[in-house]
C-alpha cells in the first residue's frame, strides 16, 4: 500500500503525538525503579499444579520459576534481603524447580551459594540440608553442592560431625566416573586443620580443572565468592603485637 | 464543528450497533459465565481461604478475557471495513479521517466501558463493592488502552493476523516488563560485562516506551485492601498512552493511500 508524504498528516496530530511520546517518557523516568520486597514471595503452586501450567514444557517454567525466585535477591546489599526472605517458601521453590527439571543443577547453586550465606544460623543449617537430601536423588551430579555444603557445615557453623556426613555420603554415594578422585577423599579433606578459603580453594579449583563448571556466570559467581571470603579473612585478621 | 461531532457521534453510534449485532454482548456473556463455573470449580478444590481463590481466579481469568476478546473484536471489524471497501466509500464522503478513527475510538471505549461493567457484577457478589469498582475502574482503563492499541494496530498492518499478535505480545510484554526489568538488574550477574550493560539498557529502553500495565486491575485490590489513592497512577498513566497511541493510529491514517 502507498503511503501519503508527512504534509498529508495534519500539525495538531504531529504535536499530539509528539507531546504524548515526551510525556510518557517523562512520566516512565520519574516512577521509582522496581524493588523486590522479600514478604511478597508466596508458596509456589503444588507439582500438579505446575505440571498443568508448564503446557508440557516443564524446563521452561522451571527456568521462569528460578528468574523469578531470583528476582528477590537483587537489591544491592544483598544479605538483607536474602535474610528476610521466608526459608520455608525459598525451600518449597528449589524443590519444584528441581521438581520440574532435575537435571538443572541452578537451585542447588543458589541453595549452597546464595541463600546458604545469610548471617542466620538456622537459615544456613535448613539449606545446606536441603543440599544434602536432595543430593541422595542424583549424588552423581549433585556431589559439587553437597562439598561446598560439607565446607560450610566445617567452617561456618563449626558442626564437624555433620561436615563429616556430608563428606561420607559423596564418598558413598558419588560413584561415577566422571566423580574426580579427591571428591571422594571429602572425609579427610574435611578432617584436615585446614581454613575455610583454602579449602574452598580447593573446592573450586577443582572444579574448574575437572572441566565440570564451564558456564562463564557460574564461574564468574563462584570466583566472586572465593574472592569475598578472601576479604573477609584479610578484614578480620589482627595482626599480634 | 457541531457537524464533526455529529459525524464523530454518528460512527461511534454504527460502532455499537455493529457491536450488537454481531453478538459481542453474548460471547461477553458466555466467558463471564465459564469464568464463573471454572471459580465454582476451583472454590470447590481449594483446601484453605476458598474465597480468596474464587475471587482471584475468577478475576484474574476475566480480565485476561476481556483483553483477549476486545482486542479480536475490534482487528477483526476493522479489517472486515477495510476489504468491504465500506471505509473508501466512507472517506469519499465529507468526513474527515479524523473523525472516522475518533468516532471508531469512542465506539471501540464504551464497548470496553460495557465490559467492564458486565465483568465487575459477578465479582461484586465476592468482594467489597468499593474494591470492586476501583478495581472496575481500572479495568475499564486497561481496556481503553487495549482499544486504542488494537486500532493502532489494525490501521498499521491492516489484517488480523499481524495485528492481533501484535496486541498480545504488546499486552503480555506491559504485564510482565517491569519483572523483567528487575530481574535484568540481578546484582548476581556480572554487572561490569558489555552483554549485561546492553541488556540493562535495551530493557530500560523498552521500559521507558511501554505502559506500566503490571499496576491496573490487581487481583489484590479485590482480596486484600484496595485505596483510592491508587487508581491515580493508572488514571495519569491511561491518559498519556492513550493519547499516543490514537496520535501514532491518527498519523499513520493521514498517511494512508486509500
Amino acid at each position: 500500500m502507498h503511503q501519503r508524504a508527512l504534509k498529508a498528516v495534519p500539525k495538531s496530530v504531529a504535536w499530539i503525538l509528539i507531546a504524548s511520546l515526551c510525556l510518557q517518557l517523562a512520566w516512565q523516568s520519574s516512577r521509582p525503579r522496581p524493588t523486590a520486597y522479600a514478604e511478597a514471595l508466596v508458596f509456589p503452586p503444588d507439582d500438579k499444579t505446575l505440571q498443568a501450567l508448564s503446557l508440557s514444557e516443564p524446563i521452561a517454567l522451571s527456568q521462569l520459576m528460578t528468574l523469578y525466585l531470583q528476582a528477590f535477591d537483587n537489591q544491592p546489599g544483598i544479605s538483607i534481603p536474602f535474610l528476610d526472605l521466608d526459608y520455608d517458601r525459598v525451600e518449597n521453590w528449589l524443590t519444584r524447580i528441581l521438581e520440574l527439571d532435575p537435571i538443572g543443577q541452578y537451585p542447588l547453586l543458589m541453595a549452597s551459594h546464595i541463600y546458604a550465606q545469610v548471617p542466620d544460623t538456622a537459615k544456613q543449617r535448613k539449606m545446606l540440608e536441603f543440599v544434602y537430601q536432595q543430593f541422595f536423588k542424583d549424588p552423581d551430579r549433585r556431589w559439587p553442592w553437597l562439598a561446598h555444603a560439607a565446607i560450610m557445615a566445617k567452617h561456618r557453623l563449626n558442626d564437624m560431625p555433620l561436615a563429616l556426613r556430608y563428606a561420607q555420603a559423596i564418598r558413598q554415594y558419588a560413584t561415577a566416573p566422571e566423580v574426580p578422585h579427591w571428591a571422594s577423599q571429602m572425609p579427610i579433606f574435611i578432617l584436615e586443620d585446614m581454613g575455610e578459603v583454602e579449602s574452598a580453594k580447593i573446592l573450586l579449583g577443582g572444579l574448574l580443572v575437572s572441566g565440570i563448571v564451564t558456564d562463564p556466570h557460574e564461574i564468574h559467581l563462584l570466583t566472586e565468592r572465593l574472592q569475598q571470603l578472601e576479604n573477609e579473612e584479610k578484614s578480620s585478621w589482627v595482626p599480634k603485637n | 464543528m457541531g457537524s464533526a461531532r455529529y459525524q464523530v457521534l454518528t460512527i461511534t453510534r454504527f460502532t455499537l450497533l455493529e457491536a450488537l449485532r454481531t453478538r459481542l454482548p453474548w460471547l461477553v456473556l458466555a466467558a463471564i459465565l465459564l469464568a464463573v463455573l471454572g471459580s465454582l470449580f476451583v472454590k470447590q478444590i481449594a483446601i484453605t481461604e476458598t474465597a480468596r481463590q474464587q475471587t482471584a481466579f475468577l478475576a484474574a481469568s476475566l480480565r485476561l478475557a476481556a483483553v483477549f476478546i476486545l482486542g479480536l473484536y475490534i482487528s477483526s471489524s476493522l479489517v472486515r471495513e477495510f476489504n468491504d471497501k465500506g471505509l473508501e466509500l466512507l472517506l469519499s464522503l465529507d468526513l474527515p479521517r479524523a473523525a472516522y478513527a475518533g468516532g471508531k475510538f469512542l465506539g471501540f471505549s464504551l464497548i470496553a466501558l460495557l465490559m467492564a461493567a458486565l465483568i465487575c457484577l459477578p465479582i461484586s457478589f465476592l468482594a467489597p463493592l468499593p474494591s470492586v469498582l476501583l478495581w472496575g475502574v481500572s479495568l475499564a482503563l486497561e481496556l481503553w488502552i487495549v482499544a486504542a492499541l488494537s486500532l493502532f494496530c489494525t490501521i498499521t498492518f491492516t489484517q488480523i493476523m499481524p495485528a492481533t499478535s501484535f496486541v498480545l505480545a504488546f499486552y503480555i510484554l506491559a504485564r510482565s516488563i517491569t519483572a523483567i526489568r528487575l530481574i535484568s538488574g540481578s546484582a548476581l550477574l556480572d554487572q561490569s560485562s558489555l552483554s549485561h550493560q546492553v541488556t540493562v539498557f535495551l530493557v530500560d529502553s523498552v521500559w521507558l516506551m511501554l505502559p506500566s500495565l503490571n499496576v491496573f486491575t490487581q487481583t489484590a485490590w479485590l482480596v486484600n485492601q484496595a485505596e483510592w489513592r491508587m487508581i491515580l497512577p493508572v488514571v495519569v498513566q491511561s491518559a498519556i498512552y492513550i493519547g499516543l497511541l490514537v496520535g501514532a493510529a491518527l498519523f499513520d491514517f493521514y498517511r494512508k493511500d486509500l
